[in-house]
């Protein structure tokens, strides 16, 4: 079937299998290879870019069911800007990555608590990134990187 | 992974989803946010011929007060539900255990009604809309009615739905008693529950106890029959059959519906 979805601002239109997944969409027909399939069964939260906004699992969305919709992966989180986005920055001065395979989901997840949660506390994020695993374990620092990146949003 | 093939069809409105299904006849399944069903079909474990997406239509998305009840669109996602402060006030049970299900990601897709429609015996809401006494409104091939929650689940992902059946609303009449509770036990946050537990006034229900979510009978006979909390949830296995898997043999699993009754009997007495 024919989709079009916005991705990071862009309408990217294609033919493609009725089954195709939007992670597969993103990386095979966007050309976007940031958002990784990690786990491939909704778990590890690799593949999280965000769709209207709101995080989800690329590797269980239609590409279909993205038709006519927006959808932000991290390569488009500071659109046309070289400027990385603050949350880039918060885990780059945060340590918040290690071998760097779950980051991007891990960004895309945050960005999302953010947006519904301005100023989460500890407990908070902690809970809100429950859907992405770091197989380098290294949650203390990346919970680090969003309250920092939480404060650097708050006015002073 | 990726699904077999098959054909996507988009409805955009229920009368065309009734269509497309009606069309589609026994191979063709009704796709809403797709958190239970798509990981099936990666798996290979479901392999519909046609999926008729039902995720657009704004008619059945919605929570609204209506006669004493409180009416829930199939489409509801579970993260609208745990922050509907019409839910937080009127069906707190729904709104904490909606809050509980899956991770972030799956909640801002998944939806109630696609989570009642799969009928996992290992899902929350299912239970919860046992405790509930929830009655579910459909739409088919042969009309609308009406099917109380006691009698939908009829088997492991098999509900009273028909072929082509649609479930539009959950309906569920304001509860008398305050006292509620929702238990469960994973190993990871993420994980479907071991044992779960929903409880609202007098009404039990258990998750992942059998092949489907159930009532806990034995528990709540005994509570009415005046025992407390820690009595009453002695019964918590009585009549059931746990699944006997990778995350616990059916006697751990019997043992954690004991614990997790008698938890869930006391913090919703705390409350009522």
């Amino acid at each position: 079937m024919k989709v079009t979805v916005s991705v990071n601002g862009k309408q990217i239109a294609a033919e493609v299998a009725d089954r195709t997944l939007l992670v597969h969409f993103l990386r095979d027909v966007a050309g976007l290879t940031a958002t990784n399939v990690g786990c491939d069964t909704s778990s590890c939260g690799a593949c999280t870019v965000l769709l209207d906004g709101r995080s989800v699992k690329s590797c269980t969305v239609l590409a279909a069911q993205a038709d006519g919709r927006e959808v932000t992966t991290v390569e488009g989180l500071s659109g046309d800007s070289d400027e990385l986005h603050p949350m880039q920055r918060a885990f780059r001065a945060e340590h918040g990555l290690q071998c760097g395979f779950c980051t991007p989901g891990m960004v895309m997840a945050s960005v999302s608590l953010l947006a519904e949660n301005p100023s989460p506390t500890e407990d908070e994020v902690r809970t809100a990134l429950e859907g992405n695993l770091c197989r380098c374990t290294g949650y203390h620092n990346i919970v680090r990187a969003v309250l920092a990146a939480a404060s650097e949003g708050r006015p002073s | 992974m990726i699904p077999a093939p098959f054909t996507y069809k988009r409805a955009s409105s229920v009368e065309e989803a009734l269509n497309l299904a009606a069309q589609a006849g026994e191979d063709g399944k009704f796709l809403a946010g797709g958190h239970s069903l798509m990981p099936l079909m990666k798996l290979r474990l479901a392999v519909p011929e046609t999926i008729v997406d039902i995720g657009r239509l704004g008619e059945l998305s919605y929570v609204r007060e209506d006669d004493g009840h409180i009416a829930v669109g199939a489409l509801a996602t579970h993260d609208e539900l745990a922050r509907s402060g019409l839910v937080g006030s009127e069906l707190p049970l729904l709104a904490h255990a909606a809050g509980q299900v899956g991770d972030p990601q799956v909640r801002h897709c998944g939806t109630i009604g696609g989570s009642l429609a799969h009928a996992d015996p290992a899902a929350d809401l299912p239970a919860v809309a046992l405790a509930l006494g929830a009655t579910f409104r459909t739409r088919g091939p042969s009309g609308s009615r009406e099917i109380v929650a006691d009698d939908f689940f009829l088997g492991l992902f098999e509900t009273a739905l028909q072929p082509g059946e649609l479930l539009t609303e959950i309906r569920i009449r304001k509860p008398q008693s305050a006292g509620w509770s929702f238990q469960k036990f994973t190993k990871r946050g993420i994980d479907w529950a071991i044992v779960g537990v929903a409880v609202q006034g007098a009404n039990v229900a258990l998750v992942n106890m059998g092949a489907t979510p159930v009532r806990a009978a034995a528990v709540e006979g005994a509570l009415a029959s005046g025992m407390g909390p820690s009595q009453a949830a002695a019964h918590a296995a009585d009549g059931t059959s746990p699944p006997d898997d990778l995350n616990g043999p059916r006697a751990y699993r019997e043992h954690l519906a004991r614990v997790l009754v008698r938890r869930a009997l006391e913090e919703s007495a705390a409350r009522a």
